[in-house]
């Protein structure tokens, strides 16, 4: 599997990612600066977490006019797997390859902490490695990581199983709708979410359950690879 | 000759989506007080100066400037006054 | 057209005394002027006037600092450079300074709080450095005052503004509150980085000829005179005007850009632009080199119009960096800056004439010698008294305290938590980022934070601390408490210390007693410094924290250092194997005679006596053999969890310990201290008192034995005074009698929510 972390001025959670992907395949990922134009080689790219132009104007905002954006719109089109990760989520949602938006946290306040999810369904590409209805520990570090999205697009969600992860019930760290901590597009190739699968790798980073995420990934993507060979 | 304009643009939250900091001030406010206010809503306040050949035009670029950067029309409203600079 | 404001000329400079208006005294301005041989123009005496200010010149302070161990065969840089830098093997290095951002803090908190961050960021990677770690200590007025709220909110928002967005982790730090910061806020930030020895870049500006490039951020009007205004009685008095606005993102930028332009080997010298802006970083550029610095102001990219030499060369515009590049490769940094989309201009050159000199274009606008800015800057002998106070302390044991009306020690346990000074600092450091680069092992709540060496098994425990209060109470102790609680935090996460940072807040010098502090509390550092083996690599000055003639407690900050040879040393204060003993390090009975003076108990049960009494004894050779031993016990896999005793004394440190592990606690003093009839002042000096020299540790019963034995042979005292049990409940038996009875839960409510309480 090859796998693109994306890089915009401002990025600060690449590494992270690239860390994250190694420790999942054995291969490091490739970080891609904001400039590139084709992602074509790549089965996976994500956006990841930082501060992408400062997050002047809104969070995101600026980012998804880049060319690498436009990149990841046809990657996302042909069928590769996008995962957009807090300022990665954001700049997904601007772009318009996921509903809704993220707002300031309703506590006015940037929150770090490691906090309870509960998997909403465990079907699919990115969540294949938890169980439905599990709780899992992952840390979030946002300021505006409070979802919205309006009462119609929810339902639509809802019925289409978008919604993957759900902050546990009182934890909602941030005053999202529903508990939302992370979505999916309906084509189900495009997750963002705003708590750090790639900080929850080990034990004594606090939780080690964000590294069933990346092996979700890998293992849906090593089955449709090797049955396209078969 | 093109003419200069000067747009000034202000974003808020639509009135749909709840506004933290709207909800803030206004508690502080109270605080403070200034029983009789209702509501506040805090917003943006954007300046963009700009050459353009009539006022039609620049119109129709500060629109577009807003529906496609300044703003994010899932969250946010905008309005903007243009005043036509005389040099 | 507007006709522009002339400057006054060098006459008006001197006949209007315009000079003392810059913090010049007449003595001085007579100096420079003799020693230049003629008058000193306007721009001139503007930059020399910054230059020996106290924030740039350390006079005050600079005879004492000498005082300092600074040399040690770890050191591969002592003070003088942006940072220090010491060496943890395998060719690594860490690199590392604390600096304060008090004055524009108390101005404008979120701004102040955030450019102090950005400010010491910048001094670790102009060494080469990655930055990997951020720590802040932190000093306000009570809480239950509005603007002191509005101060310390704004400030940790600040605070996190910048760290997060620049993507380095803050973790750790302390808060303290106290009506002596009231006015006088202290906002001392500390930056931790990583570098081979291979990478390590220096400030100096040598190679005639050389190309000097100002990169960064352009440069505005901010913060002219900011490091005068830095050594004024009256902060408030300067209007905000002055204050620099930080903008992390660029920093972000200038980071990448500068890190991977040191990485060419292109790179002659390179050094920040903080307090007097472009005037200190070439002066100081060229004072280390012995050369001299030619620099066109025309050159110069401006944000704003109209700008004046003068202005120009006192802006303290952030996020810009002074570089000298090899003759030839200029080029280099061209193309790496406009990667980043950056700035990088060429604005003068090395030259071998000893002086700095500023042009307009051809003209010149000043022309000063190098070493009459950066040597011959005044160092000032002041006269220092012993405060009358200092002699008319009561003994600690004479200090009364009653009994609360429940009869036992449980409700002042409880109260104890919530104080803010001891309560958890979550509603702090949840605002901080502290996870990002993902290498932090421990987080922030334990004694010293943890961050992982990448590549090795090796990581960095690092800590700040400080205690005015007992620096006031005892400068010489209270100097050398601070530097042996830095260590012992370290000790108890399982580093080996290294070295020291400090951040030196004082009030007045110019107050004999005040200066007396200084010295005296330099002195009990220094000592500590010598008998821990941590010398002192770099640090910062901060004087004249005093309003209406009020002075701040002298409050000396450490920040300390240390490795942990292997992570699986890494040891945190949470004691939660249930079943495993509480062993005490350090004296078991010493507090029932060293009483209460200087303790946190004392201030919350009898605020008006908190100054009264003198501090516990505090015996240097007594602490290294408890934290000698803590070190071994540890690095020989015998402890579950290890934690210092220090604000709120020995119960404090248990329950926090407690409510870490997520365990109950059963504490019994019945057999190490079997009499029966201790006074109720002995019960809390024993239970709250802050007696120095101790060490809380979790140890299963079957390596007791071997912990006992190394505790022996490091002569250090060790009691067993309870145990780790399932039942979420602390209970303490003393003198015959339970004394306290809490569940960890209600504990654990009061601790975590007492600060929140106040900011809601």
């Amino acid at each position: 599997m090859n796998t693109a972390v994306l890089q915009f001025p401002g990025s600060n959670c690449d590494e992270d990612a690239v860390k994250a992907i190694t420790q999942t395949t054995g291969k490091p990922a490739e970080l891609v600066w904001h400039t590139a134009e084709d992602l074509s080689a790549f089965d996976l790219i994500i956006v990841p977490g930082g501060f992408s132009y400062g997050d002047y104007l809104r969070s995101g905002a600026i980012a998804r006019f880049s060319p690498a954006m436009s990149a990841v719109r046809e990657a996302a089109e042909r069928g590769a797997y996008v995962l957009g990760i807090c300022n990665g989520f954001q700049i997904l949602t601007e772009a318009g390859l996921l509903p809704g938006a993220l707002r300031r946290n309703e506590s006015l306040q940037y929150r770090c902490a490691i906090v309870p999810l509960t998997v909403v369904r465990a079907d699919t590409p990115f969540t294949s490695g938890y169980t439905t209805g599990e709780e899992i520990y992952i840390p979030i570090a946002h300021g505006d990581g409070n979802y919205y999205v309006d009462d119609a697009t929810l339902a639509l969600m809802e019925q289409r199983g978008q919604i993957l992860f759900r902050y546990a019930k009182e934890h909602n760290p941030n005053g999202s709708v529903d508990d939302i901590a992370g979505v999916m597009n309906e084509r189900g190739n495009v997750l963002g979410m705003m708590p750090h699968p790639e900080r929850a790798m080990h034990e004594w980073l606090g939780s080690a359950d964000g590294a069933r995420l990346f092996a979700s990934i890998l293992t849906t993507w090593r089955n449709a690879h090797e049955h396209a060979n078969a | 000759m093109d003419a200069q304009y000067k747009a000034a643009i202000h974003v808020t939250l639509k009135a749909s989506v709840l506004d933290p900091q709207g909800a803030a001030v206004t508690k502080a406010l109270h605080a403070l007080g200034y029983q009789d206010v209702q509501d506040v809503r805090v917003g943006k306040f954007i300046e963009v100066a700009l050459a353009a050949a009539d006022e039609t035009s620049a119109r129709d670029a500060v629109a577009r400037m807003c529906e496609q950067l300044l703003t994010n029309p899932v969250i946010e409203s905008y309005t903007y006054e243009l005043t036509e600079l005389t040099v | 057209m507007s006709t522009p404001t002339l400057e006054p000329t060098a006459e008006d400079v001197r006949e209007r005394q315009i000079y003392r208006s810059f913090g010049l005294t007449d003595a001085e301005y007579e100096q420079i002027a003799k020693r230049l041989g003629r008058l000193p123009n306007y721009v001139e005496t503007g930059i020399a006037s910054v230059m020996w200010s106290e924030h740039c010149s350390y006079k005050s302070s600079r005879r004492i600092l000498r005082r300092f161990p600074s040399a040690g065969s770890q050191v591969l840089q002592g003070p003088g450079e942006n940072a220090g830098i010491v060496d943890i093997g395998d060719g690594q290095a860490a690199v590392f300074k604390i600096e304060s951002h008090n004055h524009p803090t108390a101005i404008e908190p979120f701004q102040g709080a955030a450019t102090g961050v950005g400010g010491i960021i910048r001094d670790v990677f102009t060494m080469g450095a990655r930055p990997i770690a951020l720590l802040n200590s932190l000093r306000f007025g009570p809480l239950d005052d509005a603007h002191n709220r509005y101060l310390f909110g704004h400030s940790v928002a600040g605070i996190g503004g910048y760290g997060n967005c620049i993507g380095i982790p803050t973790v750790g730090g302390e808060v303290v509150f106290d009506e002596r910061y009231t006015q006088n806020p202290l906002v001392n930030a500390m930056c931790v980085g990583l570098i081979s020895h291979a990478q390590i870049a220096t400030g100096a500006a040598s190679g005639v000829g050389n190309p000097v490039l100002v990169v960064g951020a352009k440069t505005g009007r901010d913060g002219i005179h900011g490091a005068t205004f830095a050594s004024t009685q009256d902060p408030h008095a300067k209007e905000r005007s002055a204050v620099q606005v930080g903008d992390p993102f660029m920093e972000k930028l200038l980071m990448e850009a500068c890190l991977e332009l040191i990485a060419t080997g292109k790179v002659v010298g390179i050094q920040d632009m903080g307090a007097a802006g472009m005037t200190s970083s070439s002066a100081e550029m060229a004072s280390r080199a012995g050369s001299g610095i030619r620099l066109d102001m025309q050159k110069v990219p401006r944000r704003e119009t109209g700008m004046t030499p003068y202005e120009i060369m006192l802006s303290e515009s952030q996020e810009r960096m002074l570089v000298v590049m090899q003759r030839g490769e200029e080029q280099v940094a061209d193309a790496v800056f406009a990667k980043w989309g950056l700035d990088a201009t060429v604005i003068g050159e090395v030259t071998d004439d000893g002086m700095l000199t500023i042009t307009e274009g051809r003209q010149i606008a000043a022309q000063l010698p190098v070493a009459l800015l950066v040597d011959e800057a005044p160092v000032l002998t002041r006269p220092s008294s012993r405060p009358a106070y200092l002699d008319a302390l009561l003994p600690g044991a004479d200090a009364v305290v009653q009994a609360s009306a429940a009869g036992d020690f449980t409700d002042d346990l409880l109260a104890l938590l919530a104080q803010p000074t001891i309560a958890s600092k979550e509603w702090v450091y949840q605002q901080y980022d502290s996870m990002v680069r993902t290498e932090t092992f421990v987080r922030p709540g334990s004694d010293a934070a943890v961050v992982g060496v990448p590549g090795t098994a090796k990581a960095l425990a690092m800590t700040t601390d400080g205690n005015g209060r007992q620096v006031y109470l005892d400068p010489y102790a209270g100097g050398a408490l601070a530097v042996a609680e830095a260590a012992r935090n370290l000790v108890c996460s399982g580093a080996t210390p290294l070295a020291v940072t400090d951040c030196l807040n004082y009030g007045n010098p110019e107050k004999p007693e005040t200066y007396y502090l200084f010295e005296r509390s330099v002195d009990g550092m220094s000592d500590a410094c010598r008998a821990f083996g941590t010398p002192v690599i770099s640090g910062n000055v901060s004087l004249y924290n005093e309003t209406a003639g009020v002075d701040i407690y002298p409050t000396p900050v450490v920040g300390m250092v240390g490795v942990v040879a292997d992570r699986s040393h890494i040891t945190t204060s949470a004691f939660g194997t249930v079943g495993a003993r509480v062993l005490l390090l350090g004296d078991c009975n010493t507090p029932l005679t060293d009483g209460l003076g200087g303790s946190e108990y004392l201030a919350m049960r009898a605020p008006e006596q908190k100054l009264a009494y003198a501090l516990p004894a505090f015996d240097l050779t007594r602490e290294q053999a408890v934290q000698a031993t803590c070190l071994a016990v540890i690095q020989a896999g015998l402890v579950q969890g290890a934690h210092d005793v220090s604000d709120g004394g020995l119960m404090v440190a248990l329950t926090e310990s407690a409510i870490a592990g997520k365990c109950g606690l059963a504490i019994d003093f019945d057999e190490v201290l079997p009499r029966t009839d201790y006074s109720a002042a002995q019960q809390a000096a024993l239970l709250f008192g802050e007696s120095p020299s101790r060490i809380a540790l979790c140890v299963l019963p079957s390596d007791i034995a071997r912990v006992r034995d190394m505790a022996a042979a490091h002569e250090c005292p060790l009691w067993d005074i309870g145990e780790v049990v399932a039942s979420p409940a602390i209970h303490v038996r003393l003198g015959g009698e339970q004394v306290v009875a809490l569940s960890v839960l209600q504990a654990e409510t009061a601790w975590r929510g007492a600060i929140a309480q106040w900011m809601k």
